[in-house]
Formats: C-alpha cells, sequence, structure tokens
C-alpha cells in the first residue's frame, strides 16, 4: 500500500490509519475525532493531508484542443492562474473520473480522484495527439488542504503572496514556509480555504510551519472521515458513491460543467440527447425527520415502491441529523417531496431537500 | 488498550460488570475507538426480555452502525439516561459514564460463555 510524505506525522498525531484508494490515510485522529475536527474546520481553521490525489501535467501546442476533447467544461474560458472543475465521460455519457484543470502560462495541471489515477492517466493517454505531452506527477506531489475561516490568517504568517487577491477558483505561486507552492483558493469543505501543490520533499516542513502557525487559532489536523461529512454538507459528489461510469453528469446534478454548446466532446453526443430527453434518474439530497442515518445502497421508497438507492449518507455534524445523496426516478426528485428510506427493515421519514445542507457564511 | 480486570468480555466487543443477578452492559475502549464517534444509540425499554446473542439496540456511529448483543438472558432493569443526550460517553468513558444497560439475567450458567480480559485481549491483539 501506498503512503504519503506524511504518513510518519499522521501516526505521531494520532492518525487513524485506513485503506482508501491504494492509500494509508488518516480516517480520523485519536483524540479528536470526526465530530471535532469536522467542527475545526466550520468554526475555525484544519489542515488535510490530501497528497493521494493525482496531478498530471498536460502541455505542448495542442493542450487546449485535447483538453476540450476530453473534458466536459469549457477549457477556453480559463485565464492563466485559474482552476475549473470539470468531469470526464466516456462516449455513452458514463463518467469516468470528475476532476480539477489547472491553466498555467506554459501548461495544464489537472487533479483526479486518487482511486482513478491509472484508469485516468491511460484514457487520456490512449487519446493523446502528437502535439501533446502527459507527464503523470502524482508521486512527487503532495498536497495540503488548509480549510475554515482562519485559513488565510494562518497561511498569511507562512507567505508573502498576497492572498486578499486571490480570488475564488484562483491560483498563485509562490513561496510557503520557504518552500515553492501553487496556492490555490479552492478545497471540498464550503469553507474559505487553500489548497497547496508541494514537492513531496517539502510537505512534512510545510505541514508542520502550518500546524504551528495555526496554533493560536486552534488548528485540528483533520481526516478522511471529516472531509466526507463536510463535503456531503455542501452537497458535493463524491466519485465511486455518487458518481461513476454508470452515472452521467446530467443525472448527477454536473450539467453546469457540461457545456454542450462549446463543441463535441467525448461523450457529448449521447449527453445533448439525455439533455433533451431529461435523465431517467436524478440525484437528490435528502434530510431524516427523526433520528436515524442513512448509509450508502439503503433504498429510497415513495408510496412503498422501490425509486431509488442511497449513494452517501452520514450523520452531519453540523445540523445533527442524518443526510445523504442518492439517485430517484426523474419525476420524484422535486425538493420538499416526502420519501422513506429503508434503514434495515425500519422505513424512516426523509425530505428531498435542495442543495446544500450547509449554507456557509 | 484499557481492559479492566474484573469486567467480563464478549467477542462482540462489549464489557459486562457482575453484580449479583445484575449485569451491566457497554462497549469496549476497543470498540469505542473502531466505530469512532457515536451519534446517538437506539435503547431497548425497561423491561424488554432479552436472550443471549440477540440484538437488544444499535449504536449508530457517523460513519458507520453496530448492532448491540445481548451477553446475558433476562430483562432490562435499567437504561443509561444520560447517552440521550450525551451518546459521546460512550467515546469518552466507555467502562463508567458510557455504560448502555443492565439486565437483570435469568441464567447464571450461561456466565461461563462470556470471556476473561485476558482471553478478550487475544481477540483484539
Amino acid at each position: 500500500m501506498k503512503r504519503t510524505p506524511l504518513y510518519d506525522s499522521h501516526l505521531k498525531a494520532g492518525g487513524k490509519m485506513v485503506e482508501f484508494a491504494g492509500y494509508e490515510m488518516p480516517v480520523q485522529y485519536a483524540g479528536i475525532g470526526i465530530v471535532e475536527e469536522h467542527r475545526a474546520v466550520r468554526e475555525r481553521v484544519g489542515l488535510f493531508d490530501v497528497s493521494h490525489m493525482g496531478e498530471f501535467k498536460v502541455s505542448g501546442s495542442d493542450s487546449l484542443e485535447f483538453l476540450q476533447k476530453m473534458t466536459l467544461n469549457d477549457v477556453s474560458k480559463l485565464e492563466v492562474n485559474q482552476a475549473q472543475y470539470s468531469g470526464i465521460c466516456y462516449e455513452d455519457g458514463g463518467m469516468v473520473d470528475d476532476l480539477l484543470v489547472y491553466k498555467f502560462e506554459d501548461h495544464y495541471m489537472l487533479v483526479v480522484n486518487a482511486s482513478n489515477i491509472e484508469k485516468d492517466f491511460d484514457w487520456f493517454d490512449s487519446h493523446k495527439p502528437e502535439g501533446v505531452e502527459l507527464i503523470n506527477e502524482s508521486d512527487d506531489t503532495a498536497l495540503l488542504a488548509l480549510q475554515g475561516k482562519y485559513s488565510k490568517d494562518v497561511l498569511n504568517k507562512l507567505t508573502s503572496l498576497a492572498l486578499d487577491d486571490i480570488k475564488y477558483y484562483r491560483f498563485e505561486i509562490g513561496s510557503v514556509s520557504g518552500k515553492e507552492a501553487t496556492v490555490s483558493r479552492t478545497g471540498y469543505t464550503g469553507e474559505l480555504g487553500f489548497e497547496l501543490y508541494l514537492k513531496a520533499e517539502d510537505a512534512l516542513e510545510v505541514w508542520n510551519d502550518l500546524m504551528s502557525a495555526g496554533a493560536e487559532f486552534d488548528i485540528k489536523p483533520t481526516g478522511l472521515g471529516a472531509r466526507d461529512t463536510l463535503r456531503l454538507e455542501m452537497c458535493y459528489p463524491l466519485y465511486g458513491n455518487d458518481i461513476d461510469q454508470t452515472t452521467n453528469p446530467i443525472e448527477a446534478g454536473l450539467g453546469w460543467i457540461t457545456k454542450l454548446n462549446k463543441g463535441d466532446f467525448i461523450g457529448s453526443t449521447l449527453l445533448r440527447q439525455i439533455k433533451e430527453n431529461g435523465p431517467s434518474k436524478r440525484l437528490v439530497a435528502f434530510e431524516m425527520e427523526r433520528k436515524a442515518i442513512p448509509r450508502h445502497d439503503y433504498e429510497i421508497l415513495l408510496d412503498d415502491k422501490i425509486i431509488g438507492k442511497v449513494t452517501s449518507g452520514t450523520f452531519s455534524p453540523t445540523l445533527r441529523i442524518g443526510i445523504g445523496l442518492g439517485y430517484v426516478r426523474a419525476g420524484n426528485h422535486k425538493p420538499e417531496t416526502e420519501i422513506k428510506i429503508d434503514i434495515r427493515g425500519r422505513y424512516e421519514s426523509a425530505k428531498i431537500i435542495k442543495p446544500p445542507f450547509y449554507k456557509p457564511e | 488498550m484499557n481492559l479492566p480486570a474484573d469486567l467480563k468480555y464478549t467477542k462482540e466487543h462489549e464489557w459486562i460488570k457482575l453484580e449479583g443477578n445484575i449485569a451491566t452492559i457497554g462497549v469496549t475502549e476497543f470498540a469505542q475507538s473502531e466505530l469512532g464517534d457515536i451519534a446517538w444509540l437506539e435503547m431497548p425499554t425497561v423491561g424488554d426480555e432479552t436472550r443471549i446473542g440477540e440484538t437488544f439496540g444499535t449504536i449508530e456511529a457517523v460513519k458507520t452502525v453496530e448492532d448491540l448483543y445481548a451477553p446475558l438472558s433476562g430483562k432490562i432493569s435499567e437504561i443509561n439516561p444520560g447517552l440521550l443526550d450525551s451518546p459521546e460517553f460512550v467515546n469518552d468513558d466507555p467502562y463508567g459514564k458510557g455504560w448502555i444497560v443492565k439486565i437483570e439475567f435469568s441464567d447464571e450458567t450461561e456466565i461461563a460463555k462470556l470471556l476473561s480480559a485476558d482471553d478478550y485481549a487475544g481477540l483484539i491483539e
């Protein structure tokens, strides 16, 4: 199993290590726990090691044309130092992955899910024309996510970059703790936050300096457990749970990144048909009406008939209720629809809501 | 891992404190650390019958759910009211404030089926 450059410091901090996408990652830290880690991010600041994520460098004169063909969003709209949330589809419209596309002066960086690094690389590589160079930099790249309202104050102590000037989904290259870093105002939590792309060998020092700089704000190391509860409160889909090769971006609520009028791309023919005819199922967010927690694969019912399945579910540390995402038959997807979740044989009442569950300040 | 020697244990990671014909039941330090933060517990009602090996409640943790299995047959004589508002007692103090139910047990011969601290320690190594 693979380890990130921060493996030893996770152990020292009491990280409970679990297998995730082939990596040994901290799911939570002893003496803190998912709920406290979650709260640290919502109320103050937390630091995640997400170095397991994959990074590909795409360069060459035909890069833009290549990425337009491969990804859903309109890459031509990207300015230098801007990032874009996007997706990749198969010809049948099923999703290969969701990803971030970063535009640098002379190249692009793609940030993909850890579980899909090999699959995505092979997919891009097999479609790559002569004029494009594709390099998998995942093993040489560490990624830290500093998230929460004090993230800017913490980071300010370690960098001369003007953080106020880095707007949402923009990034700058600069020095953090004396190490070269790509500082991106992005995240998976809904809070103000920054993601720092670093050389693998620099990650430990930057992690330690961020934790020290964050001490006055009671910063916590935050594991994958809190990452999941935070993203679910925001209704951000997770590849492998809420989206995969059997779901298309239209039904997953990712129509906003699927630019069907930008020209042809892989999957566009089918996605245009789906858009026109309407998808057969829809990803919805729902909250439980009494104490019950929906979990992956539980059935969703309406009038005693099964209309879909839960894809992600958890206890929401902020709302203190059970929340979930799941697919239901199109037509049954409207907010306020009263549904039931089959929780181990008990039909528990739930209500479809308009996402997200949590609205940041 | 804290395993008080005066308690009995089960392979379902519960601890049992025997006093007269009353058994106080909770989950072990190991169990709470595996479960992670507990959101709430589904408890039986006082007077409910329990049968050895059968479920009498559920622990809902943030990430997972586990059934509670009766270590002894009998009937529920008390539930821990503190857990209704503070399920985190199970995480913070599993052998103390985090006790879950008391069972008035009816068959003393079942006690022989429970594990000692040493036996249980061997299971979770």
